[in-house]
């Protein structure tokens, strides 16, 4: 019953939308503040990736806004699992097998590697702070499953977590104070294509990466180590 | 090249109602996990590399190993 | 065939939308609910990337000399999935967080069996 009742809703809410949707073609330019963006995006923010200038620069207020919601839920997620930590004793962890083993050990710096390179290369290629934390993450998710035993030190994470949204946060009061608005470009352009350029945007994606890197390193280990 | 998206698409879909179905809830972790590498994939011919990224590597690496460990703290089968 | 060719990417995202929203409209299972509510995030922003882009478009890096920047996609709807896909994450991780603690105190995972959610 329950079953049919949500399948005659969804077909209902499906029919609207295709009614709709026809009128959306697919592939051809909308494009209205994107258009400014791509044409003005190199010579006013000197990054050649302009998903980096848009998400950094032009908008970078609502990634502030994004980064302290990150910061809630993880907030939310420690306070409801609760913070005493011990082990039951008598309850044994499985350990993992030779190959997981050694797997995770060789490819954890490899990993550390490339997310650092994503991050840092943010304003040139393809990436940026939040891939190149997400794979930090992984990395650490990986030590997780292979290295028993082994955990992050939570203080440290904690510092480098707030050490990165401090970075973001002063860089945009100083540009308040130096030019006219929130994050204002103060860092001298550069020439386009080179990794010293782009003023202060490498500077807050290394801060993001850090930041989101160690968020979601702490909410593994937050749901890890209340398992054991 | 239109003939792979369409493979990709109908795989997509496919491993949608897979995690609809199965009972086991390991089995529909995964099959979630299929959804988003396909979807990785589907971004990266929409000419978007940067959200490929983070797709592939949030979507299919850091929810899969989020869900599988919630589903060990808690029950596996579905009743 | 030519509107498979032309819909094909609307018609993935919208049914990856309508099988999630099923799952979280008529399955019982908590954690199935909220593998649903992953597969509805994950066809809206498949479905946001979709309106940006252009028949021959190229991505929006200027990578190397000689790009047009007529030719390139929308970077706007990328720059905002790119942010909504790990908050996604730790939305996640919150709800899977709290029904862990819900299966801690009834003992159950099953929503009907819940008392305070009978629906």
């Amino acid at each position: 019953m329950r079953k049919l009742i949500s399948l005659i809703l969804l077909v209902i809410i499906a029919g609207g939308i295709v009614l709709s949707l026809k009128e959306i073609p697919f592939g051809i330019s909308k494009i209205k503040i994107g258009d400014y963006y791509i044409k003005k995006g190199i010579e006013e923010t000197g990054a050649t990736n302009i998903v980096t200038s848009v998400v950094v620069s032009y908008r970078g207020f609502d990634t502030l806004g994004e980064i302290t919601i990150l910061f809630t839920a993880a907030i939310g997620l420690s306070a409801v699992l609760g913070t005493y930590r011990k082990r039951k004793a008598g309850e044994k962890v499985e350990p993992p097998s030779f190959i997981v083993k050694t797997g995770c050990r060789f490819l954890f710096p490899i990993l550390l590697l490339v997310g650092a390179y994503i991050f840092i290369h943010g304003h040139l290629t393809p990436g940026g702070g939040f891939q190149g934390g997400a794979i930090i993450a992984s990395a650490f998710l990986l030590m997780y499953l292979g290295c028993e035993g082994k955990r992050i030190n939570e203080n440290t994470s904690i510092v480098v977590e707030v050490l990165g949204a401090l970075t973001f946060i002063v860089l945009g009061i100083i540009g308040l104070t130096i030019g006219k608005d929130f994050l204002f470009n103060f860092l001298p352009k550069g020439e386009p294509n080179t990794l010293l350029s782009a003023g202060i945007i490498p500077v807050i994606y290394i801060a993001i990466g850090f930041k989101v890197g160690s968020e979601l390193a702490g909410i593994i280990d937050h749901l890890i180590e209340k398992n054991q | 090249m239109e003939i792979v998206i369409l493979i990709l698409v109908f795989l997509m879909i496919v491993s949608a109602i897979a995690a609809l179905i199965f009972k086991d809830l390991m089995n529909a972790v995964i099959a979630s996990c299929v959804v988003s590498l396909i979807a990785a994939v589907l971004f990266y011919f929409l000419q978007a590399p940067d959200v490929a990224m983070a797709e592939a590597a949030i979507g299919a690496a850091l929810v899969t190993g989020i869900f599988v460990i919630a589903v060990k703290r808690t029950k596996r089968f579905e009743e | 065939m030519n509107f498979l060719s032309e819909y094909i990417y609307y018609i993935g995202a919208f049914s990856l939308i309508f099988i999630g929203l099923f799952i979280v409209l008529a399955k019982k299972n908590l954690i199935k609910v909220i593998i649903g509510l992953s597969i509805v995030d994950t066809g809206i922003n498949l479905f946001l990337i979709t309106l940006g882009y252009i028949r021959g478009g190229t991505a929006p890096v200027f990578s190397k000399p000689g790009l047009k920047a007529e030719n390139m996609v929308d970077p706007v709807p990328q720059a905002l999935v790119l942010t909504a896909i790990v908050i996604g994450v730790a939305v996640l991780a919150l709800a899977l967080t709290l029904a862990i603690k819900l299966y801690k105190h009834y003992g159950t995972l099953n929503l009907r069996k819940i008392k305070e959610q009978k629906w």
